[in-house]
């Protein structure tokens, strides 16, 4: 029996202890016209043979390794280097439970306090979580946060540039919260036409740089508009960006949240990700997630715990911050690695190969006929390009006749922009790759 | 359990002090040895107005998270500052140090609602069982 | 010693990551919007790997032994799996790639909805939550996305038991509804007079009720039938948080018994690691009444691009959806792991998981209520709760007895948790643990009971031997102390 070592000696001994005649016994408060149900489920495998089957699965699909992608829109294909799987498949991480016996967890706790203080050295802020589920949640989050700083407001003012996802996941999180949200209505706003929805009854402001067109955005006339109002920033940042560009905390944002997925945690088909958040210490005490506090023990030495967990959902229950109760434990483990082993210079260096490659594909690929590359505002690793024919046939005939992944057709969430490819290039994209990208794309131009 | 004869009691435990036509108010001792130490305090601004039983501040241990119900309906005239700094006082001193805002009670009548030293002992035994 | 932080072993200039060259001309790099400084770390990659590798053995997992851990769940978790999840042909897929290229990948996911779907008794399921507090919360949106849609608006009421986990209330309040708390009776159940007088005072405005069976005492609430019955008859739903499914794999289906949805805990139930914290993956599955309510997208076959026996795997929108709770479709490395999990088993394998899972709890409850008082006279389910006191040792409590364990080499069982039973220890050790190692955690125990009377101190001062002892989180909380600065 697969991962049960009864024998049958076992279960008679353990029957006889606890005085029943058999197993069935034990569930006799179960109603016998719905008891014991045949489960039809393929028949059990055997560990080779679910591996013949599964890698079968996985080899029919086709893998941004098998060819150049150029495709990102809120998730990327960033390096991972060989040291994250290392520490992650180590049983004592992986199998652990959330930390709350913090005399046997100290590996988890350290380990997450670093990952803290690795996030608001990234996004200039003084206080991160130990992470949500991924970008979209952690916005939501943000937003709840908000609105339990400025407890009579219920307006919400969010920038169509922000990922589509990502509005689409506030809505659904706040729906029965009786909050307005406005700002995307239009999704060709600018900034300024944003910014000119805040008013005193704005709970928080969102806007994301380098936003989802990777353009980077005015933070100060934002951070500026908001406070004005007495309205929170909240800014959705790229981590990788942040390797490069001035931390959103500079400019005066109260909340800043994002995708990690790009800190050395892989594609993964979408998930598990990582949402990282971060806020002034005013604010600590209406954070939701998970916190990690150092201490000492009763000899004196340094330790780490869970902490202010009596805003949590196990304590304070229906007047918790949040419903939370798991946060990203290994997928922050691996964040912080990630952070650890690239480091000050590392970081650097990933977002500067992002950004000279991006600029380059971008200058190339305005040289072709039929082809335009948006460049009204700075950008950083995507940018968006006018192309002679509907992205989603370009990007038919990249595949079959290169193998390459193309771009993200934006016209799907963005009816102003049939016809507009968002292009991302990383440091995973050498050279040659994007040479290729520039021929194929005039080669389909027509 | 300390229970001072001269003070009136509430349900969630919060303690007045009648001082002519103000009071002043806490939690107690019952209430303190509940929650074990306190690291937060949450208090109102001076000027802010509550009804009886509203919740008008947060008090926050390690295991748990309390709000503090307004005995009666009153208007903040004072707020413990040194509280907020301090906030174990309340553990060591719930009657004394422990003070936490000081009100304006706006309708003498509610102060009929609330317990006497006698009834809120009784109140806590009968909670016990 | 305590561990240095990665901080205190970074030195200038080092660093554990090898990249390529800038074979591109430099654009032009506008210095406003460039950062002035990035105080991370800087280690070599040997160093980075020791501080990680000590780090760890800091650490106890369910690799290292025992974690009994009431309600969690701690199974083994199957090494395969982590193979598995780990296949290039799944970890290098961009969730926005053309569905027509990781028809592998959806194949996956359309067949654990079916399987969760089968196991469940369920019409659909979505796997789109990524934990059980997520799939809660989906849940519970639904449930009131339900009523709204019926015209129902004046339903806002959800009845939760006082033994249910801190995280029903708190979805509850984030939905924008009012919690109404149902007490337990003498024998562990939902109080059925205290269930009909709820049910008088709020039935018109009832959008349903959440329950945990077997509850967060290990019991199976001997009128379960009864209580879906009379929420049904109000026109409430009934919620079902799957945190114990553990106890009903092949013996029983949340569905048949007349719940409208449940939330799946994979990381609990299906074997799928804790990482420390996560991640989990919490998908729901739904009554017909509540398919098209499901968040989107969801895993479906287009008929027109499928074959005679090739299926081919679209995303659809179920057309009430109250929307999408996450970016992208899910934790699918999760859900490879539970796929898993699932085939190797078979439905004879999960039954059998369920089985053994509530034998063991049974034969280790027999092993210690004789000095643990176990507060109901019953038959448990996969887990049960007893008291960590001893009315001759009153200053020894739960957490004393909980520390006390770890110095035996086992981890703690979960503490203070359901408040309805004081100083509660509730132990849940999973159908993986053989007898032997039962045997010897209840022998521990019967020793702590020992020392509680004869030497108190042992318990009291309670860890001895790890790394660090028990932390001031008086001081953690008052003085926060949240990330490292440099001096």
């Amino acid at each position: 029996m697969p991962y049960i070592p009864h024998s049958e000696a076992d279960r008679q001994a353990m029957l006889e202890a606890i005085g029943a005649r058999s197993i069935e016994e034990l569930f006799k408060d179960v109603p016998e016209g719905v008891r014991f149900p045949a489960l039809k489920l393929p028949p059990a495998a055997s560990e080779m043979e679910i591996r013949w089957e599964l890698e079968a699965l996985a080899g029919a699909n086709f893998t941004v390794a098998d060819g150049p992608c150029f495709l990102g829109a809120g998730a990327y294909h960033h390096f991972v280097p060989a040291v994250v799987d290392a520490v992650l498949r180590r049983g004592e991480f992986y199998t652990a439970y959330t930390p709350y016996q913090p005399e046997v967890s100290q590996g988890t706790l350290q380990a997450i306090w670093e990952y803290q203080s690795m996030i608001c050295e990234l996004t200039g802020m003084e206080v991160s979580n130990a992470s949500h589920y991924d970008g979209a949640t952690a916005t939501a989050e943000a937003v709840i946060t908000a609105i339990n700083v400025q407890r009579k407001r219920r307006k919400v003012v969010i920038s169509p540039r922000v990922h589509p996802e990502y509005r689409a996941v506030v809505r659904t999180y706040t729906q029965g919260m009786g909050l307005e949200i406005v700002g995307d209505e239009r999704l060709d706003a600018d900034l300024p036409q944003v910014l000119a929805h805040l008013d005193g009854e704005t709970a928080c402001l969102i806007v994301q740089s380098p936003n989802f067109f990777g353009q980077i955005e005015e933070l100060s006339a934002a951070a500026e508009a908001a406070h004005a109002q007495k309205a929170l920033l909240v800014v959705v940042a790229d981590p990788i960006a942040l390797g490069l560009l001035k931390p959103p905390g500079a400019f005066g944002a109260d909340i800043v949240v994002g995708e990690g997925q790009g800190l050395g945690v892989g594609l993964n088909y979408g998930g598990p990700y990582l949402g990282f958040f971060a806020t002034r210490m005013e604010h600590v005490r209406k954070m939701a997630g998970r916190l990690v506090g150092q201490t000492v023990d009763v000899e004196g030495k340094r330790g780490f715990v869970l902490t202010l967990s009596a805003r949590e959902q196990h304590i304070r229950r229906e007047k918790a911050t949040s419903n939370i109760c798991t946060n990203q434990g290994l997928v922050a483990l691996a964040a912080a690695v990630y952070m650890a082993a690239l480091g000050r210079c590392g970081m650097r260096q990933v977002a500067e190969l992002c950004y000279h490659r991006a600029h380059y594909a971008a200058d190339q690929i305005d040289g072709l006929d039929g082809y335009t590359v948006l460049r009204d505002r700075p950008f950083f690793k995507e940018f968006i390009v006018r192309c002679p024919r509907p992205v989603a046939e370009i990007n038919e005939e990249l595949l079959d006749g290169w193998g390459i992944i193309g771009g993200y057709d934006l016209g799907r969430d963005y009816t102003h922009l049939q016809d507009h490819m968002l292009l991302c290039v990383t440091e995973m994209n050498p050279r040659e790759e994007i040479d290729m990208l520039v021929e194929a794309l005039e080669e389909v131009s027509a | 359990m300390n229970i001072p004869k001269d003070l009136l009691y509430t349900e969630d435990d919060e303690w007045l002090l009648l001082d002519g036509d103000e009071g002043v108010v806490g939690i107690t001792d019952y209430a303190q040895d509940s929650l074990s130490d306190i690291v937060y305090l949450e208090l109102p601004e001076v000027g802010d107005s509550f009804e009886q039983g509203e919740a008008f501040g947060v008090v926050e241990s390690v295991k748990a998270a309390a709000d503090l119900y307004m005995p009666v309906s009153g208007e903040v005239l004072a707020i413990n500052e040194a509280l907020v700094d301090e906030p174990e006082k309340i553990n060591s001193d719930p009657y004394g140090e422990g003070w936490m805002i000081r009100i304006k009670i706006l309708n003498a009548d509610e102060l009929d609602d609330l317990m006497d030293d006698v009834a809120y002992r009784t109140y806590l035994e009968e909670r016990e069982d | 010693m305590s561990k240095p932080l990665i901080f205190e072993l970074s030195r200038p200039g080092r660093c554990a990551a090898t990249l390529p060259a800038l074979d591109v001309p430099p654009a032009v790099l506008p210095q406003e919007l460039v950062r002035d400084d990035l105080a991370l770390p800087e280690v070599g990659e040997a160093d980075l790997i020791r501080h990680y590798t000590a780090l760890s053995q800091m650490n106890y997992g369910v690799d290292t032994g025992f974690y009994p851990l009431g309600s969690c769940t701690m199974k083994y978790n199957p090494k395969i799996n982590e193979e598995m999840a780990r296949l290039p042909g799944f970890t290098r897929l961009h969730p926005y790639q053309d569905e027509e290229t990781v028809q592998g990948a959806l194949f996956v996911m359309y067949s654990l909805q079916q399987f969760l779907a089968e196991i469940g008794g369920f019409a659909g399921v979505s796997l789109q939550p990524a934990a059980g507090a997520h799939g809660e919360l989906t849940g519970v949106l639904m449930m009131r996305a339900y009523h709204l849609d019926r015209g129902e608006a004046q339903r806002t009421v959800i009845l939760v038991p006082d033994s249910a986990h801190g995280t029903n209330p708190a979805t509850t309040t984030m939905s924008g509804l009012q919690v109404v708390e149902i007490p337990s009776d003498e024998r562990g159940n939902v109080d059925l007079a205290a269930l009909d007088a709820a049910l008088a005072e709020h039935g018109p405005r009832l959008v349903g009720m959440m329950l945990t069976n077997p509850n967060t005492l290990g019991l199976f609430d001997e009128h379960i039938e009864a209580i879906v019955a009379r929420v049904h008859q109000h026109g409430g739903l009934m919620y079902g948080d799957g945190a114990n499914l553990n106890a009903l794999l092949g013996i029983a289906r949340p569905g048949d018994l007349g719940f409208d949805v449940l939330h799946y805990n994979l990381h609990k139930t299906f074997s799928t690691p804790h990482g420390g914290g996560g991640p989990g993956s919490g998908p729901v599955g739904v009554a017909p009444a509540l398919v098209d309510f499901l968040p989107s997208p969801v895993v479906g076959i287009d008929p027109e691009r499928s074959e005679e026996d090739e299926p081919f795997f679209t995303f659809v929108h179920p057309p009430k959806s109250i929307g999408r709770v996450k970016s992208f479709y899910g934790h699918f490395g999760v859900m490879v792991r539970a796929y898993t999990y699932i085939r190797i088993l078979g439905a004879a394998g999960l039954r059998r998981v369920a089985e053994h899972a509530v034998l063991n709890a049974n034969y280790l409850m027999s092993q210690i209520k004789d000095l643990y008082r176990v507060p109901y006279e019953r038959v448990c389910m996969h887990e049960f709760v007893c008291e960590g006191r001893f009315e001759d040792a009153p200053d020894v409590h739960a957490l004393d007895i909980a520390k006390r364990l770890i110095d035996f080499g086992f981890h703690p069982p979960t503490n203070y948790f359901p408040l309805i039973v004081r100083e509660a220890l509730m132990i849940e050790p999973t159908e993986t643990e053989s007898k032997e190692t039962l045997d010897a955690f209840a022998a521990a125990l019967r020793r702590i009971a020992d020392e509680a009377r004869s030497a108190p101190d042992l318990l009291h001062q309670a860890p001895h031997n790890t790394p660090v002892r028990r932390l001031d989180e008086v001081r953690a909380a008052k003085d926060l102390f949240l990330r490292w600065q440099a001096e």
